[in-house]
């Protein structure tokens, strides 16, 4: 187990570099000299050279903003004069993850309640509601149904208030837009994987044990069929995450995703650069922990090959 | 010996009586029936011709593709038998709700949304399609590459294919969007800059399968050409799989142009997509909320066929369910 | 029923009729199967693939997923209670302690993701209000008895950790732990090489000898029934074609399919150039069995009657009986013992003829001409 960590750390680091690498490189391919706008603020552009080392080759520009990426440190905005990328990341990201968080905890408590209830009840009616809500929720983008629960609840009924994050009441629609495609995507797979695993052998092993329907279900079968629903958590995490861009600006949350698309409509390039690497990061950190969330649910996965 | 009580079969099985005296002439020895001993007794088909069967039979998947042809069909001819242009404001008819003049109703600056929506299809429909296509296509040739003949190539491209694989693709493509700008062939180029890895990773996959495979080895036991091999053995048993993950595809690249144009990053006003449209409609929730509903039921439907049609794909090609109705 | 009553009848199968639902309508897979198992006797049924004998041995302990699969008619009587009938708390106290299952396909039949330890002391769950310790002692116990070495250690190992060999025998320790009273064997060494198949075989023959286990061993292996089995049944397209002793079956075989399954396989007497015959063609299609002889299609003696009135089963002897129109007294007399059987005989007898007239003759010399004639 220890080596397969080990292993799994060490591809991150490595995907995190050539990311940033990529990042760093593409930004600096844009089109005219992003750092020396002339509407660049006098102070800014001080910081911006001193960051960056504009003066120096770009090689070392790249081993400079390496350096300082080391600190923890992801430079300044061009947008928001004198406030570091730093600064607003931490102000905004905290609603960023709550919404996230509450997004991802409804999708897979019900996706996974849904996608089992559906196999366990394959061909009847509760079976064929839960398939139709699957099929229709991974047919609607997220901006969408916020759009639709937005006017539903929102505007029409008025019994959920619709813009800004303060209190519970606040985060009930945008978590619920956000999560509804993904929980109707990781219910399909459970579904699917829950049919697959009831035809394995081992189920009927289980079964000619004399095992009663129930440590059937929770023992064998949930517990093998719940492994491709893991490996569609790494995507899943980033499709939850890149829905909070357009959640966030719809339902006025004060979170990241709003900055990050404001930072790519202005050109906002340090910023752009900044919180893409910070977003990279925390994907590739997110990766990390279900590859070794795989490792800790199937045995074979530790050893390797 | 002859028994006089006939079998009884419980199974509901017609079992006929056997009669108490027997024609001697009954025991003439026929031997061996050749034309019945090998009846399996469904028609044989080939592997194409059953998944057609088995998908016509299939009829959500049917539906979607008849709504998916009718909808490529408006995109394609909508705006040009509409008297509007898609650009034209109409200052009387802002936010106007639907009527026989302007079936589907205004948007903010008067502009007819029929002529909007087919408009937005043809670039929504054509880079979703554009998109995925490329990226499978492109995945299926390097993976197919890797897959087959192995060695420091294989390593090699693994490797990065590894590391872009833990890549998020969607910042990269929006990173790459501000850089190369907006528009319908940037677009698709971001959307292609690494969409093609799970496509390639999938068909090393299979590929690699299919060639440690005995059939394969008893091929090039027999001095069968890589070329013909490729083609006899291998393609024929990863197309049907490679086309349902092209479809399956599709919606996923529909859904990256809405979000992308949503954001306003992907196509440049006064040009429209469903995303922009989605976009425009969503800013008028409270005073238009026709606008939204109208895109969002195009989109969602659109989505929907093309799901209804890669399921149908998968369970048509399925192996497992082959010769079953 | 004419057979031997004297024994304690265990398990009684009475007309079972086994079908399943599919897409394409409904498989009678298995078609009037009547048969007993007694107190400490092993059981060979024997049949190709697709014959049915899967799904009979599994719907003993209705292990075959229902629905698709149902009872169309039929008793199965486990020490006189009907298994048809049983609801689920009664199976579940069938299965594992009462009747032991063995796999085909160890590879797959152990669940991949729990300690082979636990999946063994699993089978106690239910049934015996033990702790911890004792269940893990009798697992490990069990485990020992199958041949596992190093058992404490395997007990907390995973499946793919094991070999082949390894995995069947935490199968058969899976079988036994509840010690149950009958155990069926579902061609539990095809998937294995011929050594570990051998030890596995000494096993069961072991364990028949310490408890007085009664064993149905399912196979295609004519090998496995030889070495095994007291009594055989032979299972073709759904139905019992021929039935009896061991000895009966190979010595003096009754059925036409019989015949073809011994031809099929190399003896002793068969000669090096000598080709193995198969048996041509494929079996019935059990969507619309055919109104006759399921094998008449198949059969090289088949007459007019075979394809149009289904046989009766015949009673050779008191063990041995057949399902097959040429005991009619109608039909012409054929010879269906095997080839290698007509072989052994011939050689005998020209043996026995040139003892009688050779005795002058010398020893040396027959016994050239013997392998010659071989």
């Amino acid at each position: 187990m220890g080596k397969y960590i080990v292993k799994r750390v060490i591809a991150a680091v490595i995907t995190l570099l050539v990311l940033i690498t990529v990042v760093f490189f593409l930004v600096r391919l844009m089109p005219g000299e992003p750092f020396t706008s002339e509407k660049l603020n006098p102070i800014v552009k001080e910081n911006m050279i001193k960051y960056y080392g504009f003066d120096k080759p770009l090689i070392v520009q790249y081993f400079q903003y390496l350096g300082n990426l080391l600190h923890g440190n992801l430079g300044y905005s061009m947008k928001f004069t004198n406030k570091t990328v730093n600064y607003i990341i931490g102000s905004t990201f905290p609603y960023s993850a709550d919404l996230g968080l509450r997004a991802l905890a409804i999708a897979l408590a019900f996706g996974l309640l849904l996608g089992i209830l559906a196999a366990l009840n394959r061909g009847n009616k509760l079976d064929v509601f839960c398939v139709i809500l699957a099929i229709i929720g991974t047919s609607i983008p997220d901006f969408i149904m916020g759009a639709f629960l937005q006017l539903v609840f929102g505007i029409k009924l008025k019994w959920l208030p619709v813009a800004q994050y303060t209190d519970f009441k606040h985060t009930i629609l945008p978590s619920l837009s956000l999560a509804f495609y993904t929980m109707a995507s990781v219910s399909r797979t459970m579904r699917a994987s829950m049919l697959e695993v009831v035809q394995q052998d081992y189920i009927k092993t289980a079964r000619a044990k004399g095992l009663s329907n129930l440590r059937i279900t929770w023992k064998h079968q949930i517990r093998n069929a719940i492994m491709p629903v893991i490996t569609i958590m790494g995507p899943t995490v980033a499709a939850v995450l890149t829905g909070t861009f357009v959640i966030e600006s719809m339902y006025a949350v004060p979170g990241m995703g709003k900055y990050y698309v404001d930072s790519t409509n202005n050109n906002d390039y340090s910023m752009i650069l900044g919180m893409t690497v910070f977003y990279g990061a925390f994907l590739i950190f997110c990766n990390l922990l279900v590859d070794i969330l795989y490792g800790v649910v199937d045995p074979r996965v530790r050893v390797g090959k | 010996m002859s028994r006089k009580k006939n079998v009884r079969m419980p199974s509901g099985e017609v079992v006929p009586v056997v009669p108490d005296k027997l024609d001697p002439e009954l025991f003439t020895v026929v031997g061996r029936n050749t034309a019945r001993m090998e009846s399996i007794s469904r028609p044989s088909l080939t592997f194409w011709q059953d998944a057609w069967r088995r998908f016509k039979k299939n009829k959500p998947a049917f539906i979607g593709m008849i709504l998916l042809a009718l909808y490529i069909i408006l995109a394609i001819f909508a705006p040009m038998l509409s008297k509007y242009s898609y650009t034209a404001m109409d200052a009387a008819n802002r936010n106007a709700g639907p009527s026989l003049v302007h079936w589907l109703g205004c948007d903010d600056t008067g502009r007819d949304i029929w002529v909007r929506m087919w408009m937005g299809a043809r670039v929504s429909l054509t880079v979703g399609f554009f998109a995925a296509f490329i990226n499978a296509v492109v995945g299926a040739i390097l993976g197919g590459l890797c897959g087959y003949y192995g060695g420091a190539l294989d390593m090699i491209m693994m490797r990065i294919v590894d590391v872009l694989y833990g890549i998020p693709s969607l910042i990269i493509t929006i990173l790459v969007m501000v850089v190369v700008g907006r528009g319908v062939h940037t677009l698709i180029i971001a959307m292609c800059i690494i969409g093609w890895i799970g496509s390639c990773r999938f068909t090393r996959g299979e590929v690699y399968r299919l060639k440690n495979q005995d059939y394969v080895a008893a091929a090039k036991v027999l001095g069968v050409r890589d070329f013909i091999i490729i083609v006899r053995h291998i393609i024929p048993n990863i197309m049907g799989m490679l086309v349902t993950n092209l479809c399956m595809a599709i919606p996923g690249a529909i859904f990256q142009e809405a979000f992308l144009s949503y954001i306003g990053l992907g196509i440049a006003p006064p040009n429209c997509s469903w995303g922009i449209l989605a976009k425009e409609g969503i800013k008028l929730l409270r005073v238009a909320p026709h606008q939204v509903l109208f895109t969002a039921f195009f989109i969602c439907t659109t989505m929907l066929s093309l799901t209804m049609i890669g399921d149908g794909l998968r369970d048509a090609f399925d192996p497992r369910l082959r010769g079953t109705e | 029923m004419a057979e031997n009553t004297n024994r304690e009848k265990i398990l009684e199968l009475k007309n079972v009729v086994y079908s399943f639902h599919t897409y394409g309508g409904i498989v009678k897979a298995v078609r009037d199967v009547s048969f007993n198992l007694y107190q400490g006797e092993i059981l060979g049924i024997v049949g190709e693939s697709g014959c049915g004998k899967s799904v009979t041995a599994q719907c003993i302990m209705r292990l075959n997923p229902e629905p698709p699969g149902f009872f169309s008619s039929g008793e199965i009587l486990y020490k006189g209670k009907d298994v048809c009938k049983m609801n689920h708390k009664e199976l579940m106290e069938l299965r594992g302690t009462e009747i032991g299952f063995i796999f085909q396909d160890p590879m797959t039949s152990l669940n991949p993701t729990m300690r082979v330890g636990k999946q063994i002391e699993e089978v106690f769950l239910h049934h015996k209000g033990m702790s911890a310790e004792e269940k893990k002692k009798r697992a490990i116990e069990v485990m020992q008895k199958v041949g596992i070495s190093d058992a404490e250690r395997r007990y907390k190992q995973y499946p793919h950790e094991l070999s082949g060999g390894m995995k069947q025998r935490v199968m058969i320790a899976m079988a036994l732990v509840g010690n149950p009273s009958v155990i069926i064997c579902d061609e539990p060494t095809t998937s294995l090489d011929v050594t570990i198949e051998a030890q596995i075989l000494e096993l069961l023959l072991r364990l028949r000898k310490e408890f007085n286990t009664s064993i149905i061993m399912i196979t295609h292996d004519l090998g496995v029934i030889a070495k095994l089995c007291d009594r055989v049944l032979v299972m073709y397209g759904g139905k019992i074609v021929e039935r009896g002793k061991v000895q009966d079956i190979f010595y003096k075989t009754a059925h036409p399919y019989t015949q073809g399954l011994m031809n099929s396989i190399a003896g002793l007497e068969t000669a090096r150039d000598e080709k193995l015959s198969p048996i041509e063609g494929t079996p019935p299609d059990l969507f619309s069995p055919p109104k006759g002889c399921p094998f008449a299609a198949r059969c090289e003696y088949a007459m007019k009657v075979c394809n149009k009135y289904p046989p009766a089963r015949v009673q050779l002897t008191e063990e041995h009986s057949t399902s097959c129109w040429l005991t009619h007294e109608l039909a012409p007399k054929q010879d269906l013992r095997s080839r290698n059987e007509k072989k052994k005989e011939a050689l005998a007898a020209r043996k026995t003829a040139e003892e009688k007239a050779g005795k002058k003759a010398d020893s040396t010399d027959s016994k050239q001409e013997e392998a010659a004639g071989v």
